[in-house]
């Protein structure tokens, strides 16, 4: 198995991604700079860490979508490789419009910096099925701009189709119908607000996003 | 050329910044302020002469990378 972490300028999670993958799946995780034209042979999974990608400039996310790996991103993904986006790799999938919507200032215009716990709306994705129908598990936000926005027409397609996947129990950011994450229509594309990656063993107050890491790779 | 690009969050998308702005201006005594929008604007110099074409070149650079039309809406003043 194999997983890789694309590192943007003012990325800084991407080595806790690292950890987390290796740690919780035992993959080999490659490290791929943004301006590398290729992603490694036989990817298995990438992830779009968090962070803050060229200074949040302009607007979350919108300079690192257009990245030269992002071109290499898009057509790994077209393929049907599972591709992760936490945080600001969430907004930088929405700036490429790989997901629908764009994430917003928090309502209350805060960084909100907290443990949340998460409704698991559909655990039938292949980044939820390890969750074994579990309804909630619990991780950590950390975001200034994650407060998700979609035209109401949109929203009912992602209800409707499944492609709501976590849910927050008390919206921290103002996200409109609590949404924290949601995959493309095809469910090998997810982007979510909270970080697996700072709950991948019991140590860190939550091991549930480790399994997130093991439902994408064991679905690869 | 010189060009001018204003970028607003659409009308339906909620100004979180700029509520902010009108309350701080109500609680400075201008009640009468209302609908306050904050945007951003842009400006840059442009190598082509045709007005028309360099309206087209800044739309289409609005389009790529200036505005998020998925939340935000912008205007094009070439001069």
């Amino acid at each position: 198995m194999k997983a890789a972490v694309i590192v943007f300028p003012g990325s800084n999670c991407d080595r806790d991604c690292k950890v987390a993958i290796e740690r919780s799946t035992g993959a080999h995780v490659d490290m791929v700079w943004h301006g590398d034209t290729a992603l490694p042979e036989g990817v298995d999974l990438i992830v779009l860490p968090g962070g803050f990608s060229y200074g949040d400039y302009l607007r979350c996310g919108a300079m690192a979508a257009l990245s030269p790996i992002m071109t290499e991103v898009k057509a790994a993904a077209e393929r049907g490789v599972a591709t992760v986006g936490i945080c600001n790799g969430f907004q930088v999938l929405c700036e490429a419009r790989m997901l629908p919507g764009a994430l917003l200032r928090n309502e209350r215009l805060k960084y909100v910096c907290k443990a949340v716990d998460l409704d698991v709306v559909n655990a039938q994705t292949r980044f939820t099925a390890g969750y074994a129908g579990r309804r909630q598990v619990a991780m950590t936000v950390g975001n200034g701009e994650g407060n998700f926005f979609a035209d109401a027409e949109t929203l009912d397609r992602l209800e409707g189709e499944g492609q709501v996947v976590f849910r927050y129990l008390d919206n921290p950011n103002g996200s409109a119908r609590g949404i924290a994450g949601i995959v493309n229509a095809k469910g090998n594309v997810l982007g979510l607000m909270p970080h697996p990656d700072r709950a991948f063993e019991a140590d860190l107050g939550s091991a549930d996003g480790a399994v997130l890491f093991q439902s994408a790779l064991a679905s690869a | 050329m010189r060009a001018t690009v204003h970028v607003y969050l659409k009308p339906g998308v909620l100004d979180v910044q700029g509520k902010a702005v009108e309350q701080a201006l109500h609680g400075l005594g201008w009640g009468g302020v209302s609908g306050v929008r904050v945007g951003r604007t842009i400006e840059f110099d442009l190598a082509a002469t045709d007005a028309t074409a360099a309206q087209a070149e800044v739309q289409a650079m609005c389009d790529k990378l200036l505005a998020n039309t998925v939340i935000e809406s912008y205007r094009v003043e070439v001069a």
